[in-house]
């Protein structure tokens, strides 16, 4: 009798295999194991499905998921319509359940769909080449910069204050582990885009990148051209971009970008309370083996059939250990094919409509907002799908509080990152925010203010 | 054929609500240089275009679902459905991370029941569920050090020692870290080597990163007296929780005197590989170390669970937001359905099958390192070298035509054409012995005719790959014209 | 005349510059080369460095100067050819030429006979 269904052996079994082994019992396996330390885990003991069950779905009930209100909150995790298809053919066991392509003849499912991954990525960024997938927008950030040291060797990263905050945070983090100096670069109060005068005064021979959002945190698109325009030939210009907006604005590669990076979750990704997320990382082709993460290559077999296999291997940590350009092991692969699906499912004209339907309606709620009295829009750049608004007449939490109660997720505050923006919010549509929700909000924000 | 030549202009996959747009000339707030001229280069498919394309790509792929992977230090155990049924439930898998924390105590208990349950699994005080992957864990325990260091006054420790048969990414972490990497070469019986050890360690050395048992799947009996030698020191001890499947209910690391962990979540829990990931790589310290994890923590006071982001000597985030949440569910659900007993039961069937295992292939293939070993063991594969001019990689590349993945091959270093085979727990007697009987009679074959090796694979979706050609003059996305 | 290190690089003196690249047994245990990452020309290299790196799918290995000097030149044909160490390690597989400083640092390196028993010795 198996004592538990995830392991399967019988009391039968077990005894033949001892007398197999020499030993008279499981025991005897652990006798070089220090006596020591007796110990019994506070933990209980086993269950059956059924009530571990019933216990989780207890635990997921006593929270609010985003499909029961209204969401109008964004932030850095996007709310969007992810078609039935793609957790039906991204729950599939053998994607899975399988291991790193290590092994490519039995992997091919795996590296082609990576494959085709990169390639739409590569399309969206406007550059050569991407990898299969770095764990989030965060990360991917960091990582770009630590690349950018690398290729240039200078050692200053100028980093926009306009960017999420906990990117910049992670930035940190990465960049104070290699005495790397980060500069924080300020934005303009007016328009809600990087001061130009006060990057070009900041730009010397010391500093090997510049990094800047396209949308920023605050949703308003930096002017990629002419920032590029200050920056010299060794510089490395970094752009932080949604992936969604990716189709309708111009590519970053395209007015000059070196390498962009960002959060993939709004491609076919459950929010999840933000994590599995997706990295993607795109670069010039010039920059490749400098690039962190794994990257799938095309080749033939030995019958000459096409096949895909993980290339530029030397780069990581399996074979140059200390010397790699990343420590990066397991990635975010599954996260990847799941955007593949939504990319390949949504295609030109999805992915086209659902960016124009999110800026569609973020605007028209600006216009409206900017109606209210005890609402002011802070910035005048040009924005995507996301506002930064000043409030007069109420706190952001007294306001998102009242909101919660008709069953709207609210703005996200802005003052705790950004006390020089007071009580301000940031607002957020995409398109799985109906027409009906946006005069929704309006009614109830007229009342509240 | 990739999903871009299956494209046909004008077809449509996807549906979206009939709703008018506010503005007749959308975009016209946009500079025109900021805008795309062209549409992106994106494919046009119907859905059941695209549910065809990825259904077959699917059937290319071996995985766990399809059969055994005796992959060492992977640990590919069964990955139970229960868990994915749990992490796709609405009430988790829709939580925005910046809901108000009253609206996620249920994903919040989850985590804080998960931190606590690590501590007390692996005897540590506490754990920080951030870090993505086990080498993000290990990025993490070596800032965690470093700051340590940082906040003693002790700056001169600029080194961390790892033993040479080390996981690549302890190095690559270190590194990462800003430390300089000292490797010491282990003893003939593939354990540490104190000799080496005591001559390494000085006041420059802030850390020595361990895995235990080790890379061949042998316990480090001297743990103890390492642990004294690195504390007596002022060193710190890491322990790479890679093979934590061996010991569990067993020993914890913290009680053998490891400062800090790392767990690998999409190896030991269960949690599935996905094809490279997502995993989860949390990180346990002992008290002494609690104030530097990564911020937040997930806490509880008299007004329910939240996030506590008062730690002051915080090494600051690794990853945004408060960890792969979506993996970390799993996690729960898996040690909740063991429970104490059945992790233990787990390692001990894991330990048993490796050791049968061992026995049956020893006849065979001679092992590194003789003798009882833990969940995984090595085997040297030089012999095949020697008497049927075959390499490890033939023989792993044979097993392909047998519908079976190969163990892991070339690692650990110090091995020459080494075999690492860790069967794990969830395998059965049957599948072990058949796993024997295949490599019996592939070594047959490497006697009869060594070529039906070296050009092997026969039978799977591709054969061998120009991977020479690959990374020469590498092709890394589809293009238009070609 | 032809010396070599014990880091698998052989020299070619001619007058005070000397020509460097990987011996074919260095070659041998790459396996087929995919990549070499050259040095940069006028570069300044101390006897010890680490200057450049050859790769194959499976390794990459860090060449070493075998002196100290400058890099004269650098075998651009290794860019589109990579191959070429394979087939002719120790000729037209040549990495980079150097003027060196100190002659008596040659004295440190072995000659051909001496290097053949190093590599034996190796194997076993």
């Amino acid at each position: 009798m198996s004592h538990f269904s995830y392991i399967p052996h019988t009391d039968t079994e077990i005894q033949k295999m001892l007398e197999t082994i020499g030993v008279k019992s499981v025991e005897a396996l652990f006798s070089d194991v220090p006596r020591v330390f007796d110990f019994d885990l506070a933990l209980p003991d086993s269950s059956d499905e059924f009530s571990v069950a019933r216990e989780l779905k207890t635990l997921a009930q006593k929270n609010l998921n985003l499909n029961e209100v209204a969401v109008f909150r964004g932030a850095g995790i996007y709310y969007h319509y992810i078609p039935s298809v793609i957790r039906a053919l991204s729950s599939r066991g053998e994607f899975l359940t399988a291991y790193t392509p290590y092994q490519p003849e039995v992997s091919q499912g795996t590296l082609q769909a990576l494959f085709e991954f990169q390639t739409m990525i590569a399309e969206l960024a406007g550059l050569e080449v991407a990898n299969s997938s770095m764990y989030d927008g965060a990360t991917a950030v960091a990582e770009a910069a630590l690349m950018a040291v690398r290729v240039n060797g200078r050692n200053k990263i100028l980093i926009s204050r306009a960017l999420h905050p906990e990117y910049q945070r992670v930035t940190g983090t990465y960049c104070h582990a290699q005495n790397i100096e980060l500069e924080e670069l300020p934005y303009s109060e007016n328009t809600g885009q990087i001061d130009l005068k006060k990057l070009k005064n900041s730009l010397n021979d010391d500093v090997s990148a510049v990094i800047v959002g396209y949308p920023n945190y605050f949703g308003i698109i930096e002017d990629l051209r002419e920032i590029k325009a200050l920056l010299d030939e060794k510089v490395i210009f970094i752009v932080v971009a949604n992936p969604i907006a990716l189709s309708v604005l111009e590519a970053p590669g395209s007015l000059g970008a070196d390498i962009v990076v960002g959060e993939g979750q709004p491609l076919g990704n459950p929010p999840s309370l933000g994590g599995p997320g997706l990295g993607f990382f795109a670069t010039r082709e010039k920059f490749v083996r400098k690039m962190p993460g794994r990257i799938i290559g095309e080749t033939q077999d030995a019958d000459g059939k096409t096949g895909y296999v993980m290339v530029l291997q030397t780069r990581e940590q399996h074979i140059r250990r200390g010397k790699a350009t990343s420590n990066i092991c397991s990635n975010h692969a599954h996260n990847a094919v799941i955007a593949a699906i939504y990319m390949s499912l949504m295609g030109k004209e999805g992915l086209r409509e659902v960016a124009i339907r999110s800026y569609d309606k973020a605007h028209y709620l600006f216009q409206r907002i900017s109606e209210i009295e005890g609402m002011a829009p802070l910035f005048s750049g040009p924005f995507f799908h996301e506002f930064a608004v000043k409030l007069k007449a109420l706190t952001a939490g007294e306001l998102n509080n009242k909101l919660l109660e008709h069953k709207i997720l609210g703005p996200m505050e802005l003052e705790k990152d950004f006390p020089e923006l007071g009580n301000s919010v940031l607002f957020c549509t995409t398109e799985a925010v109906r027409n009906d929700d946006l005069e929704f909000l309006l009614g109830r924000l007229e009342e509240i203010i | 054929m990739t999903i871009f030549e299956k494209s046909v202009s004008g077809r449509k996959g996807y549906s979206l609500p009939d709703e008018a747009l506010h503005d007749s000339s959308p975009l016209s707030k946009i500079p025109e240089h900021l805008l795309r001229k062209k549409a992106v280069e994106l494919p046009e498919n119907s859905e059941v275009d695209i549910v065809r394309h990825y259904t077959e790509l699917s059937r290319k792929n071996y995985s766990v679902d399809n059969g055994f992977y005796p992959l060492g230090s992977c640990t590919m155990k069964y990955n139970p459905r229960l868990n994915e049924e749990m992490a796709s439930l609405e009430g988790f898998s829709y939580l925005h991370p910046y809901q108000p924390t009253e609206s996620i105590q249920g994903a919040l208990e989850v985590m804080y029941e998960l931190q606590r349950m690590l501590a007390e699994i692996t005897g540590m005080d506490a754990f920080t569920l951030q870090p993505a992957a086990g080498a993000h864990g290990e990025l993490t325990g070596m800032l965690i050090v470093r700051k340590y260091f940082e906040l003693m006054g002790e700056d001169q420790r600029k080194k961390v020692i790892v033993p040479d048969s080390a996981h690549g990414t302890n190095p690559a972490s270190a590194k990462m870290a800003g430390f300089d990497v000292v490797e010491i070469a282990s003893n003939p019986s593939g354990l540490i080597d104190l000799g080496n050890l005591k001559a390494a360690l000085d006041e420059t050395v802030a850390a020595i990163m361990l895995t235990n048992p080790n890379t061949l799947g042998l316990f480090e009996k001297d743990i103890l007296e390492i642990s004294k030698l690195a504390h007596d020191n002022g060193t710190l001890l890491y322990y790479d929780g890679a093979n934590l499947n061996a010991i569990m209910g067993h020993v914890r690391p913290g009680d053998m005197g490891f400062d800090i962990v790392h767990l690998n979540l999409h190896k030991t829990f269960s949690t599935p590989h996905g094809m490279g990931g997502p995993g989860s790589g949390p990180v346990g310290v002992k008290e002494k170390l609690k104030g530097l994890l990564p911020a937040p923590l997930v806490a509880l006071n008299d007004d329910g669970y939240y996030l506590d982001y008062d730690l002051p000597d915080s090494i600051g985030k690794v990853r945004s937001f408060y960890g792969n949440f979506g993996v970390l569910l799993k996690a729960y659900a898996y040690i909740r359905m063991l429970g104490k007993n059945g992790l233990k039961f787990a390692s001990e069937m894991a330990v048993l099958n490796a050791n049968y295992l061992r026995v049956k292939l020893s006849k065979l293939i001679p092992p590194s390192h003789p003798g009882i070993c833990k969940h995984e063991f090595v085997l040297d594969g030089s012999v095949l070298v020697k008497e049927f001019g075959v390499k490890t990689l033939d023989l792993a590349k044979r097993l392909l035509d047998y519908g079976l993945h190969p163990p892991t091959i070339y690692f650990p270093l110090i091995v020459h054409e080494a075999l690492m085979i860790e069967p794990t727990e969830t395998e059965s007697k049957d599948n072990l012995d058949r796993f024997a009987e295949v490599i019996e009679k592939i070594l047959e074959e490497a006697r009869d005719n060594p070529e039906t090796l070296k050009n092997a694979p026969y039978s799977t979706p591709v054969r061998r790959l120009n991977e020479t050609m690959a990374s020469r003059k590498p092709i890394m996305r589809w293009k238009a014209e070609k | 005349m032809k010396k070599y290190a014990k880091t698998h690089e052989w020299v070619l003196v001619e007058g005070n510059v000397a020509t460097v690249g990987i011996s074919n047994y260095a070659q041998e245990h790459l396996g087929d080369i995919v990549y070499v990452e050259l040095p940069e020309v006028g570069k300044e290299i101390s006897k010890g460095e680490t200057i450049c790196s050859v790769e194959s799918v499976k390794a990459a290995s860090d060449v070493y100067a075998p002196l100290s000097g400058k890099i004269l030149e650098v075998n651009e044909e290794l860019d589109a050819a990579p191959e070429t160490i394979n087939s002719d390690a120790e000729k037209s597989g040549w990495i980079f030429k150097m003027e060196f400083s100190d002659p008596a640092e040659l004295d440190g390196l072995m000659d051909e006979e001496e290097y053949k028993k190093f590599c034996e010795e190796e194997e076993a």
